[in-house]
Formats: C-alpha cells, sequence, structure tokens
C-alpha cells in the first residue's frame, strides 16, 4: 500500500544538507524528524488505561472541554435580574411610601443603593467576599459611566429641546437683530451677526496664533537650548491663565489705557492670549513625537535643518497639528468670557472688526439668556444649538484627521 | 617617496545660511511669544502693587467689595472660589473616576475609541452651554429639592445648613437658588470630561503583563484593577483631579449664569449668595474706575497664581506617574 512507503524526500539526504539559518528558522524543526513521515496508524488504539496510579473513570474519555470564560453562568444572569426587579420594588417602596423622595430623579438613586445592597446580598449567599467585591465594584463602575453619558445626552437634549422654537424660522439664519422689539416673535430677527462676528473674531484669533503657536512649537523641539525650556516652562505656566484674565488683560491694556475702542479686534486680541499658549502646547507635544529617525535620515541625506523642518517634520505632523488648531478654535469660539470685556454686543451686522463693536455667538447666548424676554431667550437656546453643532462638526473633523495619523498625509 | 600621512577633512559644523535664518527666525518667534505670554504674568504683577500698598494686608482679609467706600478686599470672594471648585471636585471626582475605569477596564473593546471621542467631546461643549444647562434644566427642576434635601437631613453639618426653616409649611424655594453647591454642579460638568480624559490615559497604560499575571494568579478584574491598575495610576488620578481642580477655579460663565453675587464669609454652599474671582471681574469691570481695576486685576492676578500652583502641581505628577516611577508597588 503506497500509504505504508516513505514519501520521497524532496532535499539531499538527511543530515548533510546545509541551510541558511533564516531558512531554518521558519521551517518547523518536526520536519526534520523521521518519524514524522511514518505511516498513520490504521484504526486509534484501545484506551489505554491511565498509567498513574488512579483508578480508572469513564470521564477519562470524554474530550476535554475548556472552561468557557467569557459568557455569563446562569447564576451571574439571574442574579442581576432578580436583583433589579427586587430593588426596584423595594425602591418604590422606600422612595414613595417611607422616605419624602418625591420625582423620578429622586428615585433613581435609591433604586441604585436598594440595587447594590441586594445585588451584593444574593451574590454573597454563593460566592465568596472576592467576588462579592468584583460585582459590586462592577455595579459602580457602570453607574458611574452611565451617569457621565446621561449628563452629555441629557445637555445635549435639552438645548435641542428648548432650541425647537428658534430652529425653524428661515430669518433666524439670514438676519441680524437691527430694528427688532423685545417683544417681536421669532420671525423676526436673527443671529446672523453673532455668527458673522464670531468667525472674524476666530479668524483673526487663528491667523496671529497658528504662525506664533507652531513657530513656538518649532523653536521648542527642533532648535532647543537652555532659552528654549525657559519658554516652554512660561508657555506652559500661561496655559493655567484663566480666560477671564486674558480678557481682563485685553481690556485694561488696549481699552482703558490705549483708548482703543471696544471692537472685534480686541475681542480677537483677548481670544488670541487665551488661545496662543493651548495652540503652543499641543504643537509641542505633536512635534515630539515626530520620530526622530526622520529627522536624522533628513540630515544624513545632506539637507539642512530647515529643509528638515519643513519637508519632514511639519508634514509628518500636519494632521496632529491641525487637529490641535480645530480644538483650539473649538474652544476659542465657545469662549464667553474674553469677548464679554473686549467687544460690545451691538445688535446688527458689521463686518469690519477694527474700529467697531461686534457681537458673537457665545456673547449673544450670554445677553439673551439673561435678558429675561421669552423669545430673546428663545433665540439664545437657538444659537447654543447652532454653536454646539459648529463645535461638534469642528470635533468630528478633527477626530477624522487625527486618524489619518498613521497614514502618510 | 615621503609617507603620506592621512589628513582627516576638517568638518565645519556651522549650521548653513538658511540654517542660521531658520534658526534666528523660530528664536525670535519663541521670544515675541515668551515676551507676549511673560508681559501678561508681569503686567498683572506690577498692577497689583499699587492695591496691594493701598490696602495692604486688609486686602486679603476684608470681606466686602464697596469700592464707594474704599472697602476692597477678596477673603469672601476667594472663600467662594474654593466653595465651588470644591463642590465641582466633589461631584466630578467620582463621576471621573468610575468613568475613566469603565472605560479603560469594563467597556467592551469595540466601544472603547467611540466613548472615548465621547468624553473629549464633552470637554469641547462650550462653558456657555453647560451653564444654561445648570441654570435652566437642573437648578429648577431637580437641584433646589435636591439642596432642601440635603439641609432636611445633613442640616446640622455647618456646610449643610440654610438660614430657614427646612420644615416650613410653604418651602421657600428662592432661599436655595443661585448657591455655590448649583454652580459647583455645573462647572464639575466642565472638569469631568478633563479628569477622566487624563485618568483614562494613564489607566490605559498600566503595564499588561502586570495586568494578566494578576489575572492569571485568580484575580477577580475588580482585584487586577486595585492591585494593578490603581497603583499604577495613582499620579494620574491625583494629577488629573488636580487640572480640574485648575479649570474650575477659573471658570466664569457658568457660575454668573447661576449665582446671585453676595459677600458673605460663609461656607453654607445650599445658601443663596456666593462670589467668585472670576465672576466678580465680569460682574464689575464695566463700572471700574482706574483704582478698582486694579483691584481687579489684583484679585485675578491670585487666581492665576493659584491656578497657576495648583496646574504645576498636577503636571509634577501626572509626569512622574508616566515616567513609571510610580509603578513600584
Amino acid at each position: 500500500m503506497t500509504d505504508h512507503t516513505l514519501p520521497e524526500w524532496p532535499g539531499p539526504p538527511i543530515g548533510t544538507e546545509t541551510l541558511p539559518t533564516a531558512e531554518i528558522a521558519d521551517r518547523p524543526l518536526a520536519g526534520y524528524h523521521p518519524t514524522q513521515y511514518a505511516p498513520p496508524p490504521m484504526a486509534a488504539p484501545p484506551a489505554a488505561p491511565p498509567r498513574s496510579g488512579r483508578p480508572y473513570r469513564p470521564s477519562d474519555d470524554l474530550p476535554e472541554i475548556p472552561r468557557d470564560l467569557h459568557r455569563r453562568t446562569l447564576d451571574d444572569k439571574v442574579s442581576v435580574i432578580a436583583s433589579a426587579i427586587g430593588s426596584l420594588g423595594l425602591a418604590w417602596l422606600i422612595a414613595e411610601r417611607i422616605m419624602p423622595v418625591h420625582g423620578f430623579a429622586g428615585f433613581v438613586p435609591v433604586w441604585f443603593v436598594c440595587y447594590v445592597a441586594i445585588y451584593g446580598a444574593v451574590t454573597g449567599v454563593g460566592n465568596s467576599l472576592v467576588v462579592v467585591k468584583d460585582r459590586l465594584a462592577s455595579a459602580v463602575m457602570h453607574a458611574g459611566a452611565a451617569t457621565c453619558g446621561l449628563i452629555l445626552v441629557g445637555a445635549i437634549a435639552f438645548i435641542a429641546y428648548r432650541a425647537w422654537p428658534a430652529l425653524p424660522h428661515i430669518n433666524f439664519y439670514t438676519e441680524d437683530m437691527s430694528g427688532v422689539r423685545p417683544q417681536d416673535p421669532l420671525n423676526h430677527g436673527g443671529i446672523l451677526h453673532a455668527v458673522v462676528g464670531s468667525l472674524i473674531e476666530i479668524g483673526i484669533a487663528v491667523i496671529v496664533t497658528l504662525p506664533l503657536g507652531v513657530g513656538t512649537a518649532v523653536y521648542m523641539t527642533e532648535v532647543g537650548g537652555r532659552f528654549a525650556r525657559v519658554v516652554r516652562t512660561v508657555v506652559e505656566a500661561m496655559t493655567a491663565l484663566p480666560s477671564i484674565v486674558a480678557g481682563l488683560f485685553i481690556y485694561t491694556v488696549l481699552i482703558v489705557y490705549v483708548h482703543f475702542p471696544r471692537s472685534g479686534f480686541a475681542a480677537a486680541m483677548a481670544i488670541s492670549v487665551m488661545m496662543l499658549p493651548i495652540i503652543a502646547r499641543a504643537a509641542d507635544v505633536v512635534l515630539r513625537i515626530v520620530p526622530n529617525g526622520l529627522r536624522e535620515a533628513g540630515l544624513a541625506l545632506g539637507s539642512t535643518q530647515w529643509r528638515v523642518v519643513w519637508h519632514v517634520v511639519l508634514p509628518t505632523a500636519r494632521p496632529g497639528l491641525v487637529t490641535a488648531l480645530i480644538l483650539g478654535v473649538a474652544r476659542g469660539i465657545g469662549e464667553t468670557s474674553p469677548v464679554l470685556l473686549t467687544s460690545g454686543a451691538p445688535s446688527f451686522m458689521r463686518v469690519n472688526p477694527l474700529p467697531n463693536t461686534m457681537n458673537s455667538m457665545p456673547l449673544f447666548i450670554y445677553f439673551g439668556a439673561r435678558s429675561g424676554e421669552p423669545h430673546y431667550i428663545d433665540r439664545a437656546y437657538g444659537l447654543a444649538m447652532v454653536l454646539l453643532a459648529v463645535v461638534l462638526i469642528l470635533f468630528v473633523i478633527a477626530r477624522r484627521l487625527a486618524r489619518q495619523r498613521g497614514g502618510r498625509s | 617617496m615621503a609617507p603620506v600621512t592621512e589628513v582627516p577633512r576638517r568638518l565645519r559644523p556651522r549650521p548653513s545660511t538658511t540654517d542660521r535664518i531658520f534658526r534666528g527666525g523660530s528664536f525670535s518667534i519663541g521670544f515675541l511669544v515668551l515676551a507676549i505670554t511673560g508681559s501678561i504674568g508681569v503686567f498683572l504683577g506690577f498692577q497689583s502693587i499699587p492695591t496691594l500698598r493701598h490696602y495692604g494686608l486688609h486686602f486679603f482679609v476684608e470681606n466686602q467689595w464697596q469700592p464707594e467706600q474704599d472697602i476692597i478686599g477678596i477673603s469672601a470672594v476667594l472663600l467662594g472660589t474654593v466653595c465651588v471648585a470644591a463642590v465641582a471636585l466633589a461631584v466630578a471626582f467620582p463621576i471621573a473616576f468610575t468613568t475613566a475605569l469603565y472605560i479603560s477596564e469594563y467597556a467592551p473593546p469595540r466601544l472603547r475609541g467611540f466613548l472615548v471621542s465621547m468624553v473629549d467631546l464633552m470637554a469641547a461643549v462650550p462653558s456657555i452651554i453647560w451653564g444654561l444647562f445648570g441654570r435652566d434644566l437642573l437648578e429648577d427642576h431637580f437641584l433646589v429639592y435636591v439642596s432642601h434635601w440635603i439641609q432636611q437631613h445633613a442640616g446640622w453639618i455647618p456646610i449643610f445648613e440654610v438660614e430657614t426653616d427646612p420644615n416650613a409649611a410653604v418651602f421657600q424655594q428662592s432661599r436655595y437658588v443661585g448657591s455655590a453647591f448649583i454652580a459647583g454642579i455645573a462647572v464639575s460638568f466642565m472638569v469631568i470630561p478633563m479628569a477622566c480624559a487624563v485618568m483614562r490615559q494613564v489607566f490605559s497604560q498600566a503595564p499588561l503583563a502586570e495586568r494578566e499575571a494578576a489575572l492569571a494568579l485568580g484575580a477577580t478584574r475588580w482585584g487586577m484593577i486595585r492591585a494593578v491598575v490603581l497603583p499604577f495610576g495613582r499620579g494620574g488620578i491625583i494629577g488629573g483631579t488636580m487640572l480640574s481642580l485648575g479649570r474650575a477655579l477659573g471658570e466664569t460663565i457658568a457660575v454668573v449664569l447661576i449665582i446671585s453675587p453676595a459677600f458673605d464669609l460663609k461656607i453654607r454652599i445650599l445658601e443663596i449668595g456666593t462670589i467668585t474671582v472670576s465672576s466678580l471681574i465680569a460682574g464689575r469691570f464695566a463700572e471700574a474706575s482706574a483704582g478698582q481695576l486694579s483691584a481687579l486685576l489684583t484679585a485675578g492676578f491670585v487666581l492665576f497664581l493659584i491656578t497657576l500652583l495648583v496646574n504645576t502641581i498636577a503636571a509634577t505628577i501626572v509626569n512622574r506617574s508616566r515616567s513609571g516611577a510610580a509603578t513600584d508597588i
């Protein structure tokens, strides 16, 4: 039978061949052993009695099944569901009949406390204290994360709900507030001036901070030296500057001392002062993670340091730099306190930032929300939704770019 | 024939002209930024000299802010700032800590990236939105009742005292609005994502080998977290919390929207009325004379110094934990 003959060995006689080490490493070692080519047994041999001293058990014949570590056991599932139902009843009893907590918001914490207590007790019946602690910790972690998610979703949903009256009006997006009286309904006036003002201010701030911030980061990472460490220390310290103090600084210097009028330009300066340390620091972090091998390869090819920075370092770090910039813009566009002190809040469209006051999105929301006029409050909420959407879009763009960081762009 | 000695080529490690221009240019940008940012600190410092000379140490112990009568002090303001920040931290820390642990240890791996983005998105939400959320939804429909409930059951603790009868027949809602407690909760929403992001990052850097070793020895997930993740991430927990404290101290708009200003030296956080440095500046800058402006700048400078101190300590702790020095158990 052909099955029982050795297949022809393709190579030189075993033991005499020489192989490059790399090839040896690739081959399985057992491939050289002659028994590998022995015929397979015709049938499985009868189950031999175990060699160890212990007596033979029928279960020895069964294949070994590894315990499933991932799936939940029946005990896990039942104790979770039963505790949830039981605690619901107990929480109702406590919250509605015994203790004077009322309403949904009071009920949920009571339910959670009951759930933890019952779940711990149920688990403790059949498990050790270690397992009880593990399960309770897991319950607490899930609850904490759920609270966090609830806050975010709740805030967005609340703003969307309150913004609903203002959003469907076309004029809300295409008009400014000039000539709109306080009692005028929502089909008069809009937010265009605030949006345009915000864009102009943030545009100036980007024009100022981007070269300065990235330039400083290049100086700190590429040139270095003792002075660069001083710059880094001061820049990192200035990220601690509260934004209202940045606004107060520009207010005092530009408006009080220099008698510069309150204007979009002054507001842009205040935003710049706030954004500059943030962008410089973020760009510094991004440039520092550019691999040194790339710089050295460029220098070893004979290029100057300037060309290495311009053609190697900055392109490599570009997605990260853009992400840093966009997150800085998202921060700057929503910050109210610097513009509150410096820009003034006209109710009509202004496009020239230099000598004139200029409204902006956060400022419009702030004054609208404090005005007490129902329609102004509605408009403020409408604009808050628009601002939230702008920040969300910027954020998604930043994410997309950050994800490309591993790629070639 | 004279032996030829090898003369090594002389290398001149002088930068080329373009490089000198590049270095000079980037140096001048760095110098400019240093000058701009440094001048803010120096300016604030100089501005506070006349104020401190005029009021002396009374500036720090006086609680009233009455420029008309030349009585100006920041003790109540500082206390209010600390109260708001303390409430914010007390609320933010448990939520941020559990969320960070959930994302790094409990969440399904497929969801993890999404959850990290959500936390970052939460950090990008402007503070005025949190202020509106806190003022118009939470304060009116939730936190006022929570304040009342806390006062009823823990009113004997000085910080939870409110100067009104908790069991009055008509619930005096107006005594519970605009408090440091409510402002602190709005601020906590802003600092939760900051603290959470720092903590999560440090937790996810806990060494895999030690995690697996703990699990292989039969530890439960919580046992593994306590034995490996938390000791490794201790620096991140402290540092992240302090970073968020720095942010909480300087928060303006959400606080201005919520509080009703009062210059009382009190720690009754549930009661109406408090003031923080940043809301003081936002409220008083417009009608300020030169002297008052200097006083406001001094208050801002003090706030900046406190924030700077907190941030520096936080950065030191976080950096030390990342270098792995805190891994020795």
